[in-house]
């Protein structure tokens, strides 16, 4: 019962900090639009996939970038933290390192959730044809995709000590994560063939399943059995099981913090 | 009611160096408990191991009849830590920092809101209590860390250098905080300090620090009449010889060399005094000033250590500058 308080306000410390970052809320507008305005016009200019156009298959991959960059942001909250003493106060309470790692965590990724949101928001304002009954389905895939990715920077974080390694790091992880996912063009199709030693690396990246699985969602039968890498249930599948190995990982990160 | 806190040989050790030497005190319940010592004597390390954020290399310890490794989450359920170095949330508001911390201790939610405004009152922020910490001066922040502690009704307060790199007005404020809070709350208080004028104002007793063991362990007007008598402070042109000389002339080595004055402690200094002119002039030094006055701590801790606790003050500018550098973010 007082692990479950503790995770509740650990959980609404994170939401409110993020409520009152204003800028950090203005700009969760800008990179989308700037994805999906300015690259999917300049890319989609020689793409053909029969009933898709290359905005509407890069949009879920957007959502899931996004997820991605501010799910991994997310870990600086730890340095913040720390840098601040506030961390230590933390530490010190009678609450487990599993439940404050889950209070963060589950806090951050809501903050994540509710940008992977904005996404759709300024994709039904662009005009691209999404069937707002899809956003419904997408919405607990976003959130499990993110508890995985979240935990990620938050172990991260809690191993290294300083801001700028964490921003180092952070860049190296991100950009290879968000290319190998397929996020930006399709994995498999007909007509499309990649290097074989990408499509390879891409089977080990677990954002390309969160990818996969939010274009089955969202593009319904647009995103037939010849584009999907797995059938939806198994990219959750996979997804669920990158989350707990993650959150396993977490917490032990957690327990060595002094 | 046994001790409130008890330590068997307690020991941290790191790579060769002892930080906490088989410390052995009691902690009698109710009393303000002063650990002092210059920085780096072992202070912040002893109260760690007894907040169970450090674990000791040896030797045990009870909090409030809980042991501080096997016992370690009841422990913290029933302390109070004020840590040295800032640990608020400055994007939260003071009250939601309260909250929050009932909330991580397990403050039943019907009691949070009376509690809350209740310490707000005592602290006397009840008026800035919905206002971000960001706005907070130092002082208002150490003001609503040390009535954060307390929200949970701890039965043992730990207060970590309480007053560092604050202004001397607000220092006076937290000490009489301090006593008012464990006067209201009748709680153990155990603080650690390198003021001397702090430890002296606050403490029921006081044990002195150094090298990771304690020096001495007694009341403060007990320790300043362990001295007997006068402290005489001279200034001259050739202080090495004139130490010399009073040694040779007293037959023992009562001086000690602090800031470039001689200090001697003697039983009658007002007839010591004229003779020390004496023996300067017959041996051509030339005395700048003398002055008499009753022994204080520092010159207990002069006494018992051999060195001046001004000596290192690394430890005070690294808070200043911690807290000039929070101010500038």
């Amino acid at each position: 019962m007082s692990e479950l308080r503790g995770l509740y306000t650990l959980w609404l410390r994170e939401i409110k900090r993020f409520m009152r970052d204003r800028t950090r809320l203005v700009s969760m507008f800008i990179q989308p639009l700037l994805w999906l305005v300015i690259f999917g016009a300049g890319f989609g200019l020689h793409f053909a996939l029969p009933n898709l156009s290359y905005q509407q298959v890069i949009f879920p991959g957007i959502v899931g970038q996004t997820l991605l960059f501010t799910s991994m942001f997310m870990g600086i909250s730890v340095l913040w933290d720390k840098e601040f003493g506030f961390m230590k106060e933390i530490l010190v309470s009678p609450v487990s390192r599993l439940t404050i790692f889950l209070g963060k965590m589950i806090g951050d990724s809501t903050s994540s959730f509710l940008q992977g949101i904005m996404v759709f928001v300024i994709g039904i304002a662009l005009q691209i044809p999404i069937d707002p009954v899809t956003v419904l389905y997408a919405l607990p895939i976003m959130l499990l995709i993110t508890f995985g990715l979240v935990s990620i920077g938050l172990t991260i974080a809690s191993l290294i000590g300083t801001l700028e390694s964490f921003g180092a790091i952070q860049t190296f992880i991100n950009l290879p994560l968000f290319f190998l996912s397929g996020a930006l063009f399709p994995l498999k199709g007909p007509g499309i063939s990649l290097p074989s030693w990408l499509t390879t690396v891409a089977t080990w990246n677990p954002l390309t399943y969160g990818v996969d699985a939010l274009r089955s969602v969202v593009l319904g039968n647009a995103w037939g059995t010849s584009l999907q890498i797995q059938p939806l249930w198994i990219d959750i599948g996979i997804i669920t099981l990158f989350d707990a190995i993650m959150i396993a990982i977490g917490t032990w990160a957690f327990t060595r913090m002094k | 009611m046994p001790h409130a806190i008890e330590t068997h040989q307690l020991t941290k050790t790191y790579n060769s160096l002892k930080a906490v030497d088989t410390l052995n005190i009691a902690v009698e319940s109710g009393e303000i408990f002063g650990l002092l010592g210059p920085n780096g004597a072992g202070k912040t390390t002893a109260i760690s191991m007894l907040c169970t954020i450090l674990k000791p290399t040896s030797g045990t310890a009870t909090v409030n009849g809980f042991d501080i490794v096997r016992e370690a989450n009841k422990v913290r359920k029933s302390i109070g830590i004020v840590f040295q170095e800032p640990s608020v949330d400055d994007r939260l508001t003071g009250r939601e920092n309260l909250y929050m911390h009932a909330n991580l201790y397990g403050v039943p939610a019907s009691e949070q809101k009376e509690r809350i405004n209740r310490i707000l009152k005592l602290v006397e922020l009840e008026d800035r209590a919905d206002d971000l910490l960001r706005t907070y001066s130092g002082g208002m922040r150490r003001r609503l860390e040390l009535g954060r502690g307390l929200i949970h009704y701890p039965k043992v307060l730990f207060l970590d250098e309480p007053t560092v790199g604050l202004d001397p007005q607000t220092r006076d404020h937290i000490w009489k905080y301090i006593k008012e809070l464990k006067e209201a709350h009748d709680i153990t208080v155990v603080l650690t300090t390198h003021y001397m004028d702090e430890a002296d104002r606050l403490s029921d007793r006081i044990a002195i620090m150094d090298h990771g063991k304690i020096v001495v362990l007694d009341s403060p007007s007990k320790l300043k009449e362990t001295l007997e008598g006068d402290v005489i402070t001279v200034r001259a042109n050739n202080i090495q010889t004139l130490s010399e000389l009073v040694n040779k002339w007293l037959g023992l080595s009562q001086t000690h060399v602090v800031d470039d004055a001689l200090e001697i402690t003697v039983r009658n200094g007002k007839a010591v005094m004229p003779r020390i002119m004496e023996l300067a002039t017959q041996n051509n030094v030339y005395v700048e000033s003398l002055l008499l006055r009753q022994p204080n701590l520092e010159d207990v801790f002069l006494h018992y250590t051999g060195k001046s606790i001004r000596e290192d003050t690394g430890k005070e500018l690294h808070g200043m500058a911690a807290i000039q550098r929070r101010a500038i973010k």
